[in-house]
């Protein structure tokens, strides 16, 4: 058990801080609130884009990618050490999260040879943005639900239906799209899987603002879009295998985005130092300190928690149980560290002054954290995961398993 | 980084599981709470003839030169079978104080009777409800202590005990009395877990022998080594209470079914297996801290231990529920542990006096010093 650096990834880390020293300026604190999270707008990803093509050039992009697809070969753990140091830089929020670690993996492991050409190298420079088009209206926790129908014709496909909570999709230029070709089988079986060009006018996108005011995701309708066959990832009707790659690769950058970043819980010493409740410094305030006390150790758990699942991955190793409980955690603290942000503004709990003062920026952690509770499977999901994956309890009773999905 | 145990850790780790398995059994349990016999000498003793006692002492003292992360391994599994043994007084705490405060004379004299079993030195640092360095009225005067120390965990038990009493100019340090000497007095008090005996000691008079290196940041640093090794002893305590809390909501049927199939028992079992791991990740932290001497103890022996505290906490509490009726019975296992944690949580101290310890630490220390 080590949690210092070893030799190799000292001078990784001294080599990135290096480029990034050269190519960056340090954070001074006056950035923006960020009430999103990807790129808010298209100067945004204009500027996010020229940065993801500085760091592929420079080899710094697609960090755990096999270096046959371009990417360092680099450990989870320098995945980490490279997000601990790109954090501390004034950086443009990253867009390309999905394709790089959600489309990238999935289409070196299903897809064709020609699928692997025209597809990682432009989503490694940003060149490509991806987003993934999987939940619908009727299909979010219940994934294999989904409606939207792909038929064939000819040697192509016509692909119709609705998408939403797709994050990224009004400045993406491509996507990963589950759809239902065969209605006639169970819900699981009759899915396939392809990638989309956002830019057809068969796809319209409409952004959804969220209640913390930004708008970081979309409701994308699909009619009529055709594609020929060559946009397949996978075989025909083993879109839930490949669909399965996509959320197991985005479980893992949850998991290493996670031991990176977010609002810390000693913030709130800083702040409660600065305010008085009951006449007193915060900070000397019994309740106050208490909630503090907690919201450190449970964060403090979180990380760790996540150095657990790097040292496993970086063993090879399948990430363990302890991956499950990173999701189900972190949404419902910061949920609970916003809402006592704002309370320590007392009476003017809530009630921001100045753009990006105490208050705004708790009360954003407040309100997007319900977006960390469902996003990627909620809550009661993960629950149930756990529940039945890792302590081997009765499956829910599923009325839908066995039935085609079109008696549904 | 490495945040995982060596293939030789996870075999001293199944070595230990089977050992530990075959003597300190829930039957063992129940049939100490039952006639209120305490220390389980059987298994300490199996401990001891398996070296394991002299884990942490390096060869020169008579042990096998492992550290802090072999120690974790222990305390989790002596956690998970409630092994009615002084683990965290003699290993976590003594053993520790005489390494880094005693003389080359106590660690020649102490350490080897260690080892073997014979010698159990209790750990009284806890009066008026409160813990040393802060809370201490014994007083050392010319090589002489006086006064009371309660509770001290298997304090009728042990041949030794180590005292925090403050020294002549009043600076809280830590000495080691003899408890056959004169002037000792003990009396066994009624612990909720009646397994774990403890004791008031009052000192008249009686000669005791200063560790010379001690002094309240001393006796801090014990505490937050105790606190990270004690964290292990209850997760391997709360991951027990869940498994087998986990395999009778598999068992037990109601509504036509396992209730374990009902989400409102199988999100609370998931609850608690979150709680435990967020509490294991702060361990291995600690346990890290310790075993390198890293500067951020203090601040990961206390999240380390108020994770375990609730974790504990809510294992046992929740188990005893989803027992239902059975739960609530003298003859059913889920009151072990929650007794046992109960226990656990007041020798090391609750919640408030760690919670205070992480603040007194990242926000007041920063605060004054600026």
């Amino acid at each position: 058990m080590d949690f210092s650096d070893s030799p190799e990834e000292a001078a990784f880390r001294a080599k990135a801080r290096e480029w990034l020293d050269a190519n960056a300026t340090l954070r001074d604190g006056s950035e923006k609130v960020q009430d999103h999270f990807m790129a808010r707008d298209a100067d945004e990803v204009a500027r996010a884009r020229d940065w993801q093509a500085r760091k592929a050039e420079a080899g710094w992009a697609g960090l755990t990618w096999p270096r046959a697809f371009g990417g360092r070969g680099a450990t989870p753990i320098e995945q980490v050490i490279w997000n601990q140091e790109e954090g501390r830089y004034a950086v443009p929020p990253n867009a390309f999260l999905i394709g790089i670690g959600l489309v990238g993996p999935t289409v070196m492991i299903h897809g064709t040879e020609d699928q692997k050409t025209a597809i990682l190298p432009r989503a490694l420079t940003g060149e490509n943005i991806w987003c993934q088009l999987f939940s619908e209206p009727a299909a979010g926790s219940d994934l294999a639900g989904i409606r939207t129908r792909a038929r064939r014709d000819g040697n192509d496909w016509v692909i119709s239906g609705q998408k939403v909570w797709t994050s990224g999709a009004h400045y993406s230029s491509h996507g990963i799209l589950l759809a239902r070709t065969d209605p006639s089988v169970p819900k699981h079986k009759g899915m396939t899987m392809f990638l989309v060009d956002m830019s057809d006018p068969a796809i319209e996108t409409r952004p959804i603002r969220q209640i913390s005011g930004g708008a970081s995701f979309n409701e994308v309708f699909i009619d009529d879009l055709r594609v020929p066959d060559s946009a397949r990832l996978g075989g025909e009707s083993e879109g839930w295998k490949v669909a399965l790659t996509t959320l197991m690769n985005e479980r893992f950058s949850i998991s290493v985005g996670r031991a990176s970043g977010g609002a810390r819980a000693e913030e709130l010493i800083d702040l409660a130092a600065r305010v008085e409740r009951n006449g007193r410094p915060a900070i000397e305030d019994g309740e106050a300190r208490a909630r503090i006390a907690d919201f450190i150790a449970r964060q403090r758990g979180l990380e760790f928690t996540s150095y657990r699942v790097m040292t496993s991955l970086s063993r090879g190793e399948a990430p363990g149980e302890e991956g499950s409980i990173g999701k189900l955690l972190l949404g419902k603290l910061r949920q609970e560290m916003g809402a006592f942000g704002m309370e320590l503004a007392g009476t003017a709990a809530g009630v921001s002054t100045a753009a990006g003062d105490d208050t705004a920026r708790w009360r954003n952690e407040y309100l997007t954290a319900p977006g960390n509770r469902v996003a990627g499977g909620s809550d009661e999901i993960q629950r149930t995961i756990i529940g039945e994956r890792i302590l081997g309890l009765p499956p829910e009773i599923r009325v839908d398993k066995n039935v085609p999905f079109s008696e549904l | 980084m490495n945040f995982g145990f060596s293939e030789e850790q996870d075999t001293i780790r199944e070595t230990l599981a089977r050992m530990l398995g075959d003597h300190a059994t829930l039957e063992v349990a129940h049939n100490r709470l039952d006639s209120g016999e305490g220390f389980d000498t059987a298994t300490w003793s199996a401990l001891a003839e398996g070296g394991w006692l002299g884990l942490a002492m390096s060869e020169e003292e008579g042990g096998s030169g492992m550290g802090a992360v072999e120690l974790a391994i222990l305390a989790e599994e002596i956690g998970r079978c409630l092994a009615a043994v002084p683990f965290i007084p003699v290993l976590c705490m003594a053993v520790p104080a005489l390494q880094s405060a005693g003389t080359d004379d106590q660690r020649k004299s102490l350490l080897p009777g260690i080892a073997e079993g014979r010698t159990i030195i209790a750990t009284a640092l806890a009066e008026g409800g409160g813990l040393a360095p802060d809370t201490v009225s014994a007083k050392v005067t010319r090589d002489r202590l006086s006064g009371q120390k309660t509770p001290v965990t298997f304090g009728a038990e042990a041949t030794h005990a180590l005292v925090a009493a403050t020294d002549e100019e009043g600076t809280p340090r830590l000495y080691l009395a003899d408890l056959s000497a004169s002037g000792v007095t003990t009396r066994a008090l009624d612990p909720v877990d009646r397994t774990r005996p403890a004791a008031e000691i009052v000192f008249d008079n009686t000669p005791v022998e200063l560790l010379p290196g001690s002094d309240p940041a001393a006796i801090k640093r014990l505490l937050d080594g105790a606190a990270v090794l004690a964290a292990f002893e209850q997760i391997g305590l709360a991951e027990r209470v869940l498994a087998l809390t986990t395999a009778y909501a598999r068992e037990r049927h109601a509504f036509g079914r396992p209730i374990g199939g009902f989400q409102a028992v199988k999100h609370r079992l998931a609850d608690m297996f979150a709680k435990i791991e967020l509490a294991r990740s702060n361990a291995f932290f600690g346990a890290w801290a310790l075993a390198s001497g890293d500067n951020r103890l203090p601040e990961a022996a206390a999240v380390a231990r108020l994770t375990a505290l609730d974790a504990v906490q809510f294992a046992t509490e929740e188990s005893i529920q989803l027992h239902g009726g059975v739960g609530f019975t003298w003859a059913a296992n889920p009151h072990l542990f929650l007794r046992r944690g109960w226990q656990l949580k007041a020798e090391l101290g609750p919640t408030a006096i760690w919670r205070e310890r992480l603040l007194g630490h990242l926000a007041d220390a920063p605060r004054t010093a600026s």
